[in-house]
């Protein structure tokens, strides 16, 4: 059984920087955005690695990665993932910004998918992070779901496993640390992957020449897609957390943990 | 305006606690806008859940009932929220940010021709409009919108506000016809985490971040992960906490180092795990800087135990640090746990 793959993964500020927003006339903004270094969203990344096995394990898939960020910055982050799996590359040239709206990227992104050259709808397998480390609200994936047709919706995936039958196997995040278990009969679907089971590939310096024959021409062919703020914001800011940390030393276990039960018991 | 709470009945037949804190949501905002709400239910039954809300002050509560709609599926859920928000031609829809509305309502929200926003920890009235209050960059900033598009889904974060309260009523059900697709999907069940402890309990007090130096050498030179995991466990059940994990510490299993077998990637909070909302947390052997922190962001009281006084998970973020050694401490405290 073979599938076609695409994963949509966005890109997003290195999560060690510090972020300060600022308001500019298209709205809200991160300070030095241009800037700051860029990384692969960390669910996008899990889907990648997770949508790489599959198509490795499944004689005849083939592998797609759909991105839309800022040119220049889709190549410096493209350069690093590229060592890491076999894709062809798919560029949307636009905000990669938090603030923006998720209906206007997914129908950039379901565009994208939509004029893959010898895509198969029937086989299609659309992965993705079910959540974002800048708009965070697990939304675009459903609603490219939608536009593309496609009724069986994963979210919070940490397994699929193909049964022998067409069928695969599915393991959705719910409350409580459980998993929800479905069998689907088979594709079109769409999976949102939590953090999946597998660890990042090592670079692999060959495997990224070889990416970047698709890369390069697909940044060059990037269609731009003009991309709103969600809304009006009225206000963003980075709340205060600093607390007036006391330091207790010296104190023997017995008188902390003491200490630790009265303020566990109240 | 107009204003539609959705919620999913439980296998029981109630409503549980999110469904009941975006119920009260719903319920301010109508007031705020001085418009009437509706709710709309949908699983097996809707009558005990009609009755368990019938005082709350809803002008009409529709339910779309069907045996697949006890079961939380994409295809299904989708068709029955979109069948009763088209019935009801509501402007502002609100739904619990559980895992089954959060797998379906941005969907909803597309064939709606409308908007969502998730992770909502605020909505309020804003003269005509209704203010949307929610965090970006995963907990990182803040940002406060209003929208234009109607309609407009928002999924109320759960532990942000009280529960609404109120005594049981007869309140009538007004049914909802949907044609429940057939689809591809059959729900097989639920999974326990594999070794067999429900260490992830949303509803404790108490969270108790775990960090990557219960697996470390300690003072002797030797790594005494075993008992770590009799510590741990016993504090869980002494204090009934729910446990989180930093990411150093779950990411251990897969690097092929000495681990702890109840703490898996559910277990993770963080910039890549979850942000858990608890009275109290207790970090303990956690090291690490912002962004990493964020995890214990929506932590009431927090306290730390650590042998690094100037630990960027303790310094600035708790409000009491103890200097010690974690190991030592942690016994005592379960002694006194009982």
């Amino acid at each position: 059984m073979s599938y076609h793959v695409v994963v949509c993964a966005g890109i997003v500020p290195d999560p060690l920087q510090s972020l300060e927003p600022v308001t500019g006339p298209a709205g809200p903004a991160l300070k030095n955005e241009a800037m700051l270094p860029a990384v692969l969203d960390p669910w996008a990344g899990h889907a990648l690695f997770e949508a790489a096995n599959l198509v490795k394990q499944q004689a005849g898939s083939k592998l797609w990665l759909v991105s839309l960020g800022p040119k220049a910055k889709l190549q410096q982050v493209m350069m690093k993932v590229a060592q890491k799996v076999p894709f062809e590359f798919v560029a949307i040239d636009g905000s990669a910004s938090g603030f923006t709206d998720s209906a206007a990227v997914a129908e950039a992104l379901a565009g994208a998918i939509t004029a893959i050259p010898g895509l198969d709808q029937n086989r299609l397998l659309v992965f993705g992070g079910w959540e974002s480390a800048s708009r965070a609200a697990g939304a675009t994936l459903q609603m490219v779901g939608e536009r593309l047709g496609i009724s069986e919706q994963f979210q919070g995936v940490d397994s699929l496993t193909v049964g022998a039958d067409d069928a695969f196997e599915i393991l959705e995040r719910i409350e409580g640390g459980r998993h929800q278990v479905s069998v689907c009969a088979g594709p079109p679907a769409v999976v949102g992957w939590a953090t999946g089971s597998l660890r990042e590939p090592a670079n692999n310096p060959q495997l990224g020449m070889t990416n970047m024959r698709s890369l390069m021409p697909a940044l060059q062919k990037a269609a731009p897609a003009a991309i709103p703020s969600a809304g009006t914001f009225a206000r963003v800011a980075v709340p205060s957390q600093r607390r007036e940390t006391r330091i207790v030393k010296d104190w023997t276990p017995e008188a902390i943990a003491k200490d630790i039960a009265e303020w566990i018991r109240q | 305006m107009s204003i539609l709470l959705l919620a999913h009945v439980d296998t029981d037949g109630s409503l549980a606690k999110p469904a009941l804190e975006a119920l009260g949501a719903a319920k301010e905002l109508a007031a705020g806008l001085s418009v009437p709400f509706d709710v709309g239910l949908v699983g097996g039954t809707a009558d005990a859940a009609a009755v368990q809300i019938g005082s709350c002050g809803a002008a009409q509560v529709f339910g779309v009932c069907a045996p697949e709609l006890t079961e939380a599926r994409y295809g299904t859920d989708a068709a029955a929220a979109e069948a009763v928000a088209r019935v009801s031609g509501a402007d502002i829809i609100l739904v619990p940010g559980t895992s089954r509305w959060m797998r379906v309502v941005a969907g909803v929200a597309q064939r709606l021709g409308g908007r969502v926003d998730t992770h909502v920890t605020e909505c309020a009235a804003a003269g005509a409009e209704v203010s949307v209050t929610r965090w970006y960059y995963k907990q990182r900033i803040e940002g406060v919108l209003t929208r234009q598009e109607r309609p407009l889904v928002l999924a109320i974060e759960p532990g942000t506000r009280a529960p609404w309260a109120g005594a049981p009523s007869a309140m009538a059900v007004t049914p909802v016809d949907v044609v429940v697709p057939a689809g591809r999907t059959r729900v097989v069940g639920v999974r326990a985490p594999a070794s067999g402890e429900a260490t992830v309990r949303p509803d404790a007090e108490l969270l108790l971040v775990a960090g990557a130096g219960w697996t470390k050498k300690q003072a002797d030179g030797a790594p005494h992960v075993a008992d770590a995991e009799r510590l741990i466990l016993a504090f869980l059940a002494g204090a009934r906490a729910s446990l989180g994990g930093s990411k150093s510490l779950v990411d251990q299993s897969g690097d092929g180092q000495a681990v702890l077998p109840f703490m898996t990637h559910v277990n993770q909070v963080g910039q890549t795990g979850a942000s858990p909302r608890h009275r109290k947390g207790l970090a303990t052997c956690c090291h690490g800087e912002e962004p990493h922190v964020v995890g214990w962001r929506f932590i009431g009281e927090r306290r730390a135990v650590n042998l690094n006084p100037n630990c960027g998970w303790a310094q600035g973020k708790a409000d009491v640090l103890y200097v010690a050694d974690a190991f030592e401490v942690m016994a005592k405290v379960n002694e006194l746990l009982g």
